[in-house]
């Protein structure tokens, strides 16, 4: 079974980074000053990044936090 | 793999790999003399120290076999590292705790000051592996 991964939260950042001039991974980790690391960990829900981090991502691609971030509904019942 | 990454595999492998030369030299003493005329000292202080310098090695070679994109350390390495930090202090805790308990009891230093060595070392090695997991897993 394979581990379930330590955030609900989900994102559309890659979509997002290919629409945006096919964007790499380590330019927007250079753009929110954050390793291409954590954006990878960002992108597979292995981490959670901060509001202000959260906020700087949906800054990158000018559009509100909900388009680049979701959280499932009924997730906080569980 | 990024650069604090990197430095936590350093520090793994160093503390671990410090204090097994440690065991080999002083544990055979042990053997032939007793605990309390077992000379200790020189071998702990040498294995930290060269923990601290295999470290620097290490990291150096890896970070020249696979380059990192950047030296810095940012907010997910800072929150894996207090994270690792937070749960592993417990080994701290009860190696100094061991290390009260026999200074209470009366024991000879050589088993007080190891066990709060054992203390220090479990706590790096603990809190890097638990550092390393959070890497590989997510936090």
């Amino acid at each position: 079974m394979a581990p379930s991964k330590p955030t609900r939260i989900t994102n559309r950042i890659r979509v997002l980074r290919f629409g945006h001039d096919e964007m790499t991974q380590a330019q927007l980790a250079e753009r929110i000053g954050v390793t291409r690391q954590t954006v990878i960990a960002i992108e597979q829900g292995r981490y959670s990044p901060s509001l202000e981090v959260a906020f700087q991502i949906a800054q990158v691609f000018g559009v509100p936090l909900d388009e680049v971030f979701q959280y499932p509904d009924g997730a906080t019942e569980q | 793999m990024s650069y604090e990454e990197k430095g936590v595999w350093a520090y793994l492998l160093s503390s671990a790999g410090a204090y097994i030369v440690y065991l080999v030299i002083v544990v055979p003493r042990l053997f032939h003399t007793p605990a309390a005329h077992v000379p200790y000292l020189v071998p702990l202080i040498m294995s930290t120290i060269a923990s601290v310098i295999i470290a620097t090695l290490v990291r150096s070679a890896l970070e020249v076999a696979r380059p990192s994109d950047s030296h810095k350390a940012d907010v997910r390495d800072r929150e894996i590292a207090r994270f690792g930090e937070h749960a592993s202090r417990w080994c701290v805790v009860g190696g100094a705790t061991v290390g009260l308990i026999g200074a209470f009891d009366r024991w000879d230093y050589f088993w007080i000051a190891n066990a709060i060595y054992l203390g220090f070392v479990l706590w790096a090695v603990v809190g890097s592996v638990l550092r390393l997991v959070a890497y590989r897993r997510g936090l």
